[in-house]
């Protein structure tokens, strides 16, 4: 069956330009379907991000990647070759594991040895090409160390040395900083990111922090419930989400659902549920069809905040300050509506002028700064 | 109702006399706890273990000392009668040798017999059977260690049940009750349980995503095993095997009931110095001693090797 759909549906091209590549993808365990589906085509040398909620399916992904998994139905490959039956200790990619997963009866140095000790390669080789790697994760001195007695940080550094001294193709990296407190994380995001453009090795990674996903990614796969929802460079997922569920992961917004009232040359007109009306323009995803159902997503820093009726404008509201929230470069408010729909502000913050609670205000923004987007039927 | 009851004491309203009253009833009972949980388990050892133990190494040092006879001086006899030649020979150290190695024996016969069943339960068996599993391996346990060494008779003895099961494939008969052969069965047979539970606990405490890790360095699962399964799983096997080893080495009704005369141990010997012909209880307090030392090293390995293993991980 999913042969059928599979010829149906276009499929990415087999081209040596990608480093992995999934045609078709299920997954299913004990019935339960964690992959419903996935097409992807990752790029020789890019650093590619897989993002989602927990249990969307993109640790699977990742793990079919690697080999501890084999695909239901369809194909992934590498390097243009099909890794069906391949088993991992056969793959030509190598994983940083969430947990790290570090040998503890071994030392930092002998960790890093694991794989070439295995691909046998010469005494002096391994001892030129872990030293390399201890020194690219600036872990020279903890060479006689075992694992336990390094912090989170450093164990961090060994996973990633000792994948990276194999010279993969790809280096598949499963939630990789997870586990570090957030000023350490900062700190480990930028070396990556200076590890991948100084090594130029394809970086998979996965995560389920979208900021680290935009940060660091050439592009982004959001997944959501086993299937990818959006692909694309991290300000093409943020400016331009094709779904509403890729709207509301990455960043913030709000979001009205409606229909489509009327469609004017360039402009749609929406009215939401709770009555309000909309302007927005079309894209070319949704160029809108009266009586279509539509989610229109509006980001926090697009709206503008008044206290006074500002006039004739589009998408001006009143409503009442419920929430301030002081976040340092920004402030957050939470405005109610009349028409009883809470929006989310996000303003730069300024020394004076702040609003104040329980102030009736106006809140307004420019038809381009909304996006409609088409409904889906949603499964859950 | 409230006003008219006896106001109860305010607690912190007397803060010195109440902290001290508090301060000696709570240094009482950390007296009185422990002696009162340990005291009735701590005089039964102290009068059957240390009390024994202490005269046992008194009479060692008498040398050649029988009951019933009067003690002769203190000295070293019994400690260098166990060097002494009869007939050319050094048969205590024989003795002592032949018991090392039942032990070294019945524990490598453990360990390869043992491994792959605590590894099959431990790590490919489906969970919810594992406990069933292990239950139905450890019921042997359950019955008495001497009629598990009858029923061996049975089994091993010319007419036994061994040799009626090599008649009906028309293979010749063996011999093998009151052989050490015997002896090396029987002692595996009564410590293989132990050895698959303890194995069992280190396996079952194996992380599997270490093993992922190795494969995904490119170890196949044969080299995953043998580069991170068994070190891993070191403690566990130093554990079992120094058990297995400790408690074959004074074993008495195994090579006294499967072994016959060939197979002479310590543990045998030193009950011939006491109940037997002999009656040397001196000399019978020397080879105890002796294995009791033994015993204990054995221990002490078992305590460091497993602390510094723990350390490490």
């Amino acid at each position: 069956m999913a042969q059928t759909i599979a010829k149906n549906l276009p499929t990415v091209e087999t081209d040596t330009k990608y480093d992995v590549e999934l045609h078709k993808v299920f997954k299913v365990y004990n019935g339960e379907t964690a992959v419903r589906g996935i097409d992807l085509g990752i790029r020789q040398g890019e650093f590619f991000s897989i993002l989602g909620p927990s249990g969307c399916g993109k640790t699977t992904t990742l793990r079919l990647i690697a080999g501890f998994e084999e695909p239901s139905a369809g194909e992934v490959l590498v390097r243009g070759k099909s890794m069906v039956g391949v088993p991992p200790y056969r793959r030509p990619v190598n994983t940083v594991f969430q947990s790290y997963a570090l040998f503890g009866h071994l030392t930092v140095w002998d960790n890093i040895a694991f794989g070439l000790r295995i691909k046998q390669k010469s005494k002096s080789d391994i001892q030129r090409l872990v030293g390399e790697a201890l020194h690219l994760v600036k872990m020279d001195s903890f060479a006689r160390r075992y694992p336990a007695q390094l912090s989170g940080g450093q164990q961090q550094r060994i996973a990633l040395a000792r994948a990276l001294v194999n010279q993969p193709t790809v280096v598949l990296l499963d939630e990789p900083l997870g586990a570090l407190d957030l000023k350490l994380r900062k700190e480990m995001q930028v070396e990556l990111s200076t590890l991948h453009k100084e090594l130029g090795v394809t970086f998979v990674m996965v995560t389920h922090d979208q900021e680290e996903a935009l940060s660091l990614s050439d592009r982004i796969a959001v997944m959501n419930e086993g299937r990818v929802e959006q692909i694309g460079t991290p300000s093409e997922i943020y400016d331009f989400p094709k779904t509403p569920f890729v709207a509301d992961f990455i960043g913030e917004t709000n979001l009205f659902e409606g229909y489509v009232e009327s469609v004017d040359a360039s402009l749609i007109k929406v009215t939401t549920q709770q009555g309000l009306s909309i302007l927005v323009k079309p894209t070319a995803a949704c160029n809108g069809s009266t009586s279509d159902p539509v989610v229109v997503s509006v980001r926090p820093e697009k709206i503008q905040v008044t206290l006074d009726a500002p006039g004739s404008r589009i998408n001006c509201f009143e409503g009442r300050l419920i929430h301030t929230m002081f976040l340092g470069a920004h402030v957050h408010y939470v405005v109610q509506l009349l028409s009883g729909d809470r929006v989310t502000i996000m303003q730069p913050s300024r020394v004076n002028g702040s609003v104040s609670a329980e102030d009736t205000l106006y809140i307004h923004w420019a038809a381009a700064d909304g996006l409609p987007l088409l409904a889906q039927p949603t499964s859950h | 109702m409230a006003t008219s009851a006896p106001l109860p004491p305010v607690p912190g309203a007397h803060p010195s006399t109440d902290t001290v009253a508090a301060k000696l009833k709570r240094k009482l009972v950390s007296l009185v706890q422990p002696t009162v949980l340990l005291g009735p388990a701590g005089i039964w050892l102290f009068l059957l273990l240390v009390v024994p133990t202490l005269m046992i190494l008194e009479l060692s040092l008498i040398p050649g000392f029988r009951p019933g006879e009067p003690a002769g001086a203190y000295g070293l006899g019994n400690y260098t009668k166990i060097f002494e030649l009869i007939d050319g020979q050094p048969i205590y150290l024989w003795v002592i040798a032949r018991s090392v190695l039942f032990s070294v024996g019945s524990m490598l016969i453990c360990l390869f017999l043992g491994f792959p069943v605590a590894y099959w339960i431990a790590i490919m068996a489906p969970k919810r059977w594992q406990n069933l599993l292990l239950v139905s391996f450890v019921l042997p346990l359950w019955t008495s260690s001497l009629l598990r060494s009858y029923a061996w008779i049975t089994i091993l003895r010319p007419t036994g049940v061994l040799n009626s099961l090599l008649g009906v494939f028309n293979l010749p008969p063996v011999d093998i009750l009151n052989t050490q052969t015997a002896v090396m069965i029987g002692l595996a047979y009564n410590y293989l349980p132990y050895m698959v539970l303890i194995l069992y606990s280190s396996l079952e405490k194996l992380d599997r995503r270490l093993l992922e890790a190795a494969s995904d360095l490119g170890a196949t699962p044969q080299q995953g095993f043998w580069k991170v399964t068994v070190p891993q799983t070191l403690p566990g096997i130093a554990a079992g095997c120094l058990l297995v080893f400790i408690t074959n080495l004074g074993d008495f009704v195994v090579p006294e009931l499967l072994g016959g005369a060939s197979s002479m141990t310590m543990a045998r010997l030193v009950y011939n110095q006491f109940l037997g012909a002999t009656r040397n209880w001196g000399f019978g307090s020397g080879l105890s001693m002796l294995l009791i030392l033994g015993v204990s090293i054995a221990i002490a390995l078992l305590l460091k090797y497993g602390d510094q293993k723990a350390e490490d991980f």
